[in-house]
């Protein structure tokens, strides 16, 4: 009962790796940019929710629209003024440069926030505990799990079943096939940063029903998201999704027969995968 | 009509002049070679007409207004289409969806987008694969995937890249006809190629280029006499 209790608690919080994943395979797939400041938008969408709630007084679920757009409106900034100066540069600036986002933001959130940890008192979600025989999903927890696996299906929908997502994923294979398709590439590209990032500003409202935000919360969802990115196939949304939930099963297990190693594992099977099946689970590169 | 028209266009990378100083011009319902020996200039052209790359020298004209220097994507809006010398399919999305991303550009409905891709696969025989990934094709499947996904576009104008090199000989009599149905449908085609016997008696006029620049231009016939493609394909000064 108690490991089923674990593993039920470990998926839903999977739930919310996977979205984070998700943004950030988004964004690889189709720009080939490892986005290394994706934790970090993480916590600014944690931060806005946070101000939602103590500025307007709204509740961390209604605050998420809001969040989304916000953190979508910074994907559109990143890219059009970092991000699309370095495109067709080497790997190494691009990497320099996302890192550097990741220490302008964290350096940011100290100074305009302070390092203390800050947190929503009793959100709606917090009344809606459901006892499933005798397991206890608790409700902030299945709020995230839901609200992130709903976000999840609509943007698998977009890109597998439109002509924007069509053209995403033809963008994401060839550059220059895409455009002589009559693609407009640039615009795909701001879309990928756009959608990315909105799926951080939803984590973070999601977040902010159990967690408390820091400006270095951001980092254990980062390293997390880039686990499951390479465990699921680099750019694949599928890939990326279900190893984000599992990876929320295997933290939460290990956690339970030693509490300080859940992280530790992850970073483990990680490299047993890398070792194993460089490709990710349902990788094809 | 004049189709397409080009005065002195160049580009350099460098200092190496890939294309020096071309000019002629296509007509509508043409079809129009454009032949050389290797690193002539040929592909490069056509990035160029395309809107792959930018001139760096001279003028482009398509039905009437100047294009020079437009992009890739603006060039397929306005109904230039192109294929690639290597093929460029999309290789992990499935037949259809390859097809579909070039019919979206005349049909924004799904289903209307479709519908014209279903047309095309039938049109080139690939409607059994249709919901295979593109990477599990032969080679000369991929090759009529790439000229269905041009077609995809609605284009006017339709560059092939070295179609039909490197396929077996019946397969090149297949595309042969391939290429004339398309042409048939009133799509104006600018074909680079190698296999002079395809050129000969498919092509209405050739451009001949050497070393980036435009050595000869006429009929098949007239092209084959003249001293200067003799020498330059035989590789005399």
């Amino acid at each position: 009962m108690v490991v089923t209790q674990v593993l039920v608690s470990g998926l839903l919080v999977g739930g919310i790796y996977a979205l984070v994943a998700i943004g950030l395979t988004l964004i690889w797939g189709i720009l080939d940019v490892i986005n290394f400041a994706h934790g970090s938008y993480v916590m600014v969408g944690m931060y806005v929710a946070y101000f939602a709630w103590s500025l307007l007084g709204l509740d961390p679920l209604a605050a998420l629209p809001f969040d989304a757009v916000i953190l979508g409106a910074a994907g559109y900034l990143t890219y059009r003024f970092v991000i699309r100066p370095v495109m067709g540069k080497s790997a190494l600036s691009q990497i320099v440069i996302t890192f550097g986002l990741l220490m302008l933001l964290e350096g940011g959130a100290e100074v305009l926030w302070t390092p203390n940890s800050r947190g929503v008192p009793n959100p709606v979600s917090s009344h809606l505990n459901v006892h499933l025989g005798g397991i206890v999903l608790g409700g902030p927890q299945l709020v995230g799990f839901v609200g992130a696996i709903l976000f999840t299906l609509v943007l698998a929908g977009f890109i597998n079943f439109t002509r924007t997502g069509n053209a995403l994923r033809a963008t994401g294979e060839d550059r220059m096939g895409a455009a002589v398709m009559g693609i407009n590439v640039e615009r795909m590209n701001t879309l990928a940063w756009v959608l990315g990032l909105a799926c951080t500003g939803i984590a973070g409202a999601l977040l902010m029903n159990t967690y408390t935000v820091d400006p270095q919360a951001g980092v254990t969802f980062g390293l997390i998201a880039f686990i499951a990115v390479a465990l699921g196939g680099f750019g694949s949304v599928l890939g990326a999704g279900i190893a984000g939930l599992l990876l929320g099963m295997v933290q939460s297990l290990v956690s339970l027969y030693a509490s300080q190693y859940g992280l530790a594992a992850l970073v483990g099977l990680f490299l047993v995968v890398i070792l194993v099946r460089p490709t990710g689970i349902l990788g094809v590169r | 009509m004049t189709l397409l028209k080009l005065t002195d266009v160049g580009r350099r990378f460098g200092g190496l002049r890939a294309v020096d100083g071309v000019s002629f011009s296509v007509e509508r319902g043409e079809i129009r070679g454009l032949i050389g020996p290797n690193g002539a200039g040929k592909s490069t052209l056509f990035s160029l007409i395309a809107g792959s790359l930018r001139p760096t020298a001279g003028r482009i004209f398509y039905e009437g207004g100047e294009v020079t220097g437009w992009k890739a994507h603006q060039a397929a809006t306005a109904g230039v289409a192109r294929t690639f010398q290597l093929m460029r399919v999309f290789s992990s999305m499935t037949v259809l969806e390859n097809l579909m991303v070039g019919s979206y550009l005349r049909h924004p409905r799904r289903g209307e987008a479709r519908a014209r891709a279903e047309e095309i696969l039938h049109l080139v025989e690939l409607s059994a694969q249709a919901d295979v990934p593109a990477r599990s094709l032969t080679v000369a499947s991929k090759k009529r995937l790439e000229i269905a996904r041009a077609l995809a576009t609605g284009p006017r104008l339709l560059l092939l890249d070295e179609t039909l090199s490197g396929l077996t000989p019946a397969e090149g009599r297949e595309a042969v006809a391939m290429v004339r149905r398309i042409n048939d449908t009133d799509i104006t085609i600018v074909m680079v190629e190698h296999v002079m016997e395809v050129v000969m008696p498919l092509c209405d006029r050739v451009v001949v280029l050497d070393h980036g620049r435009m050595i000869s231009e006429g009929t098949p016939a007239e092209v084959s006499q003249d001293r200067a493609v003799i020498d330059a394909y035989l590789g005399l000064p």
